[in-house]
């Protein structure tokens, strides 16, 4: 069947028109070899353009299409689908990039004009050679891993849960509730935070469909959309899971105390302990870094073991259902599952960084989680805001955007910060009657309820101060300064450097991406944006899908938010994946390689380069092989094979090669 | 032996005599050559930018051509001249269009400036070529006992130099001597600089801050880098301890003269007769130690 091809110059409004001359490189293509029609149009991906196409395949028989316009990631599925409706294999469709590679890199209307002609040639010469594929149909399985037990993955597990499917909930933490678990009260309704948090992990602790791997980290994955398999290890907490009652006699038992991570270094937790006492497991873990018994068995030596035990000449028992266990080793297992929702969630700015803030050289200046927990009546004061020496402060002074929108730190504004710090202020009036004082840049209090509490904040009378400070220091130049934290600035409503004295400071630190974001990265083959964070497929209209079929974001692992949009998030991730699961199957592109077997000399090049580990190696036939659902299109096979013998489905050398001619024109 | 370019700066041979005498007598016992540029002329420094911006470029420029002639790394002594001259460097490599016309000016004199020259402070040059164990290698009189604030100043450690909150480098080469640097807070903290001439009382405020903190934390003497630094720490101090009502008795060091006592130099040598706040209760201690 001899090729008919029709090509489509689009303006894409002024984007490209405004650089190249559509007209004249649509007049341009209607001389190229075998294009029967050659139009330019306004919008090529809007209904009449899409309607333009389909008129000219059915009156003038066309059998390929060629559209110069944006980039394939934004429309290429778009065209795909109107030649499919209109009859033609959407293989048969190619589209020449004249807008990124073109109008939008340069202001030279000539010399984008003769790119234009060049990739619209590139692409009628290319499609010539296309061979009409199919897209292979691959089912999904109905199970969903969610990595990350903070609220997100809470709630993005219980929906998918709830609409009767199963999920695994891996979390590597002894306990799911992340930073949400640490938090007080919560802007703008200052709900108690565990009061809100503590049902929902109760429910994922006893859902039917959701089994809970906590203390557990994914070590490797592989597979592909609708049908992953992830290898997870689970830690050992050194006791037998279906024994341990949560009883806590251990803990009070153990004589090690070490700084706990939970209470962000300002209380501690013994060697075998719950994170919190609301954990879910209700179940205790052995710190291996901290157990005596543990080190010293590495020497050979059998030594404390005050848990299990008990103190015998006190007559106090140890462990009464015997759950504790040394011999426990980790476990690795496997897990299959058809989509991934990540919620890792974030790590707080280390405020070190800023020398001149004086976090970890003078006592009294924490940072905004430390403070979470002094203000919190679990916590290691017991509520009660006290200095270093067990003193109250008369003042505090809060610093907003530490670490934040700061070209030595990070850029970005992290979003709950502004909020956090007025419920602060609100809290401290409630606990004590220091004097509070918040140093801002601006006041970003933009959700429901938050320009309220704002004004709320107002009458309490708190002290806002606009001016970002230069330094809190010890070094005194009055006598009223001796002793203080002095907080050095410019206070930029009334243009005048200033020195405060106070109490204490709180560092209301920037939220960052944690700190394995890129190892995570990598096991799940997702991007991260130039600021740290995973990096959505797009930030309007894909806010929780990735550039990967299959896996999905929700939280502060995508961007800084606050939880009413985390929530938000969760359930849209889970609702994406819902919708996947009761499609039931997903499109696999076509784009795939193949060896040829007559030509194959078995040498095993392109199997053992393939990322994707989509290549075996037949042992009967001698000849390698392409697991068409593995494969990723990515061509390093085909480029690697020393007799030619992979080739790639749509991208073969015949294809290429035209390609490269007609750009030389 | 390291050879260096030496640029001296005007400082060094008026107001801050005693660092060019101690940067010449250190430099053979260490191990340098510092080769002074000939026809060196003024930097122009903060004056001269401020009456004519494209005059004081070509100024600072003819010594940067004088320098890349000879072909090895230009080193100073003073900060504000080693700020100038790296300003100017940095200022004619991103605009090639003020660069042109300043080789315009230059040829006039046969020069011209190519970009290519490096231009350090001596502390630098110090602290990273000579090292501080090397020094404290070459150290016959330790000066153990000697507790000294290490003062930068504003211009050693910006905008050029690394970590302007908490810098090292003055600290390690105290230490090298066997003195002790106390913890100085306000160690990079300005002086005033030239604003000693044209708003006093100012810069006598921010000189006692300095002495105020370098007292409270124990020390007996200041060391510095920087020639401005010196003369207004040291020769102000009558004055500031006059105006605030305080006693102050803080002799003014430069870290070249301190290395050159602890190489065991003569005094003479280190222009120590040229120091305003007697220097002799500090050096009456070190002597005690021989």
């Amino acid at each position: 069947m001899e090729p008919r091809i029709g090509v489509y110059v689009c303006h894409c409004g002024s984007n490209i028109a405004g650089v190249v001359d559509c007209p004249e490189v649509a007049r341009f293509a209607q001389g190229l070899e075998a294009v029967v029609v050659a139009r330019d149009y306004k919008f090529m991906c809007s209904e009449p353009g899409q309607e333009l196409i389909k008129q000219d395949i059915r009156s003038h028989n066309l059998n390929r299409v060629v559209v110069a316009s944006c980039s394939p990631t934004m429309h290429e599925p778009t065209f795909r689908r109107g030649c499919q409706e209109a009859g033609v294999n959407p293989y048969y469709f190619e589209m020449a990039n004249i807008r990124e590679h073109c109008s939008w890199v340069t202001g030279d209307k000539t010399a984008a004009t003769v790119k234009a002609r060049a990739l619209v040639s590139a692409a009628v010469s290319r499609v010539y050679y296309h061979r009409p594929l199919e897209n292979r149909q691959v089912s999904i399985n109905p199970a969903t891993l969610v990595l990350g037990g903070g609220i997100a993955g809470i709630q993005a597990a219980l929906k998918i849960a709830d609409a009767g499917h199963k999920v695994y909930l891996v979390e590597k933490e002894p306990s799911i509730g992340g930073h949400m678990s640490q938090l007080d009260k919560t802007f703008p309704t200052l709900d108690c935070s565990a009061c809100i948090l503590t049902p929902k992990m109760t429910l994922v602790g006893s859902h039917p469909n959701i089994e809970l791997m906590s203390y557990s980290e994914i070590s490797q994955v592989s597979g592909y959309t609708g049908n992953f398999n992830i290898k997870v290890r689970r830690k050992t907490r050194y006791i037998d899971e279906s024994k341990c009652t949560g009883c806590g006699r251990c803990q009070e038992l153990c004589p090690v105390s070490v700084p706990s991570e939970y209470e962000q270094g300002l209380g501690s937790r013994k060697a075998i302990y719950k994170p919190f006492p609301q954990a879910v497991p209700n179940k205790v873990a052995v710190d291996p870094e901290s157990c005596r018994h543990l080190k010293g068995l590495a020497q050979g030596k059998d030594i404390c073991r005050l848990c299990q035990r008990g103190i015998e000449k006190k007559g106090v028992p140890g462990c009464e259902t015997g759950a504790i266990d040394f011999a426990r080793q980790d476990e690795l297992v496997e897990v299959e599952a058809g989509n991934i929702i990540v919620t890792t969630g974030f790590s707080l700015f280390d405020a070190s960084a800023v020398f001149q803030y004086g976090y970890k050289r003078f006592d009294n200046v924490v940072t905004s989680l430390e403070f979470e927990r002094i203000v919190n009546s679990s916590g290691p004061t017991g509520g009660h805001i006290l200095l270093k020496n067990g003193a109250e402060p008369e003042s505090i002074a809060i610093i907003h955007c530490v670490g934040s929108r700061d070209r030595h730190y990070h850029a970005y504004c992290s979003r709950v910060c502004c909020m956090y710090s007025m419920k602060f202020a609100h809290l401290i009036k409630e606990h004590t009657r220091a004097r509070v004082y918040e140093f801002y840049i601006d006041i970003r209090s933009f959700g429901k309820g938050y320009e309220e509490f704002y004004n709320r904040l107002l009458e309490e009378g708190t002290t806002f101060i606009r001016g970002r400070p230069a330094e809190v220091t010890d070094v005194a130049e009055t006598p009223e300064e001796r002793g203080k934290l002095i907080v050095q600035f410019e206070d930029t409503l009334i243009g005048l450097q200033r020195r405060l004295p106070v109490d204490m400071v709180v560092l209301s630190a920037a939220i960052e991406a944690q700190p394995d974001a890129e190892a995570v990265a990598r096991l799940l083959n997702i991007s991260r944006g130039a600021d740290g964070f995973f990096l959505e497929k797009h930030p309007k209209l894909e806010p929780v899908s990735t550039m990967t079929d299959g896996i999905f974001l929700a939280g502060c692992c995508q961007s800084p938010k606050d939880i009413p949009e985390t929530v938000a998030q969760a359930a849209a991730a889970a609702a994406e994946v819902l919708s996947l699961i009761s499609r039931g199957s997903v499109e696999i592109e076509a784009a795939t390689a193949a060896v040829d077997p007559k030509i194959c000399i078995g040498c095993q090049v392109c199997k053992t380069n393939c990322p994707y580990s989509a290549i075996s190696f037949d042992d009967t036939r001698r000849v390698c092989q392409v697991n068409e659902a593995l494969c990723k299109g990515c061509g390093v096979c085909a480029g690697g094979c020393p007799s030619d013998a992979v080739s790639l489905n749509h991208y073969t050398n015949e294809q290429i090669l035209a390609q490269m001619e007609g750009a030389l024109v | 032996m390291k050879y260096y370019s030496y640029y001296p700066g005007c400082s060094a041979e008026g107001t801050g005599l005693g660092l060019g005498l101690s940067a010449r007598a250190i430099a053979g016992p260490l191990g340098m050559e510092l080769i002074e540029l000939e026809g060196w002329n003024c930097c122009g420094s903060t004056p001269y930018g401020s009456l004519d911006a494209a005059e004081s470029i070509v100024v600072a420029a003819r010594n940067l051509a004088l320098g890349e002639a000879r072909g090895f790394d230009l080193v100073t002594p003073c900060s504000a001249c080693c700020v100038t001259l790296n300003k100017t460097a940095e200022r004619l490599k991103s605009d090639s269009a003020l660069g042109r016309r300043v080789n315009e000016a230059l040829s006039v004199a046969g020069l011209t400036y190519k970009g290519g020259l490096r231009v350090r402070h001596l502390v630098d040059v110090l602290a990273n070529d000579i090292t501080p164990p090397a020094i404290a290698g070459l150290v016959k009189r330790k000066l153990d006992g000697l507790k000294v604030a290490a003062y930068y100043g504003c211009q050693l450690v910006r905008p050029y130099a690394g970590d302007a909150e908490s810098p090292r480098s003055l600290d390690d080469l105290v230490r090298a001597t066997g003195a002790g640097p106390v913890d100085f807070p306000l160690k990079s903290r300005c002086c005033g600089g030239s604003l000693i001439i044209s708003e006093e009382a100012l810069a006598l405020g921010l000189i006692r801050k300095l002495y105020e903190n370098a007292a409270s934390r124990g020390a007996e003497g200041i060391v510095t880098a920087c020639p401005l630094c010196q003369t207004n720490l040291d020769a102000y101090q009558g004055k500031v301890n006059k105006k605030y009502n305080t006693g102050y008795n803080l002799p003014v060091l430069y870290i070249t003269q301190l290395i050159g006592l602890a190489l065991g130099l003569p005094e003479k040598e280190l222009g120590l007769d040229t120091n305003v706040v007697s220097p002799g209760r500090l050096l009456s201690k070190v002597k005690q130690e021989v």
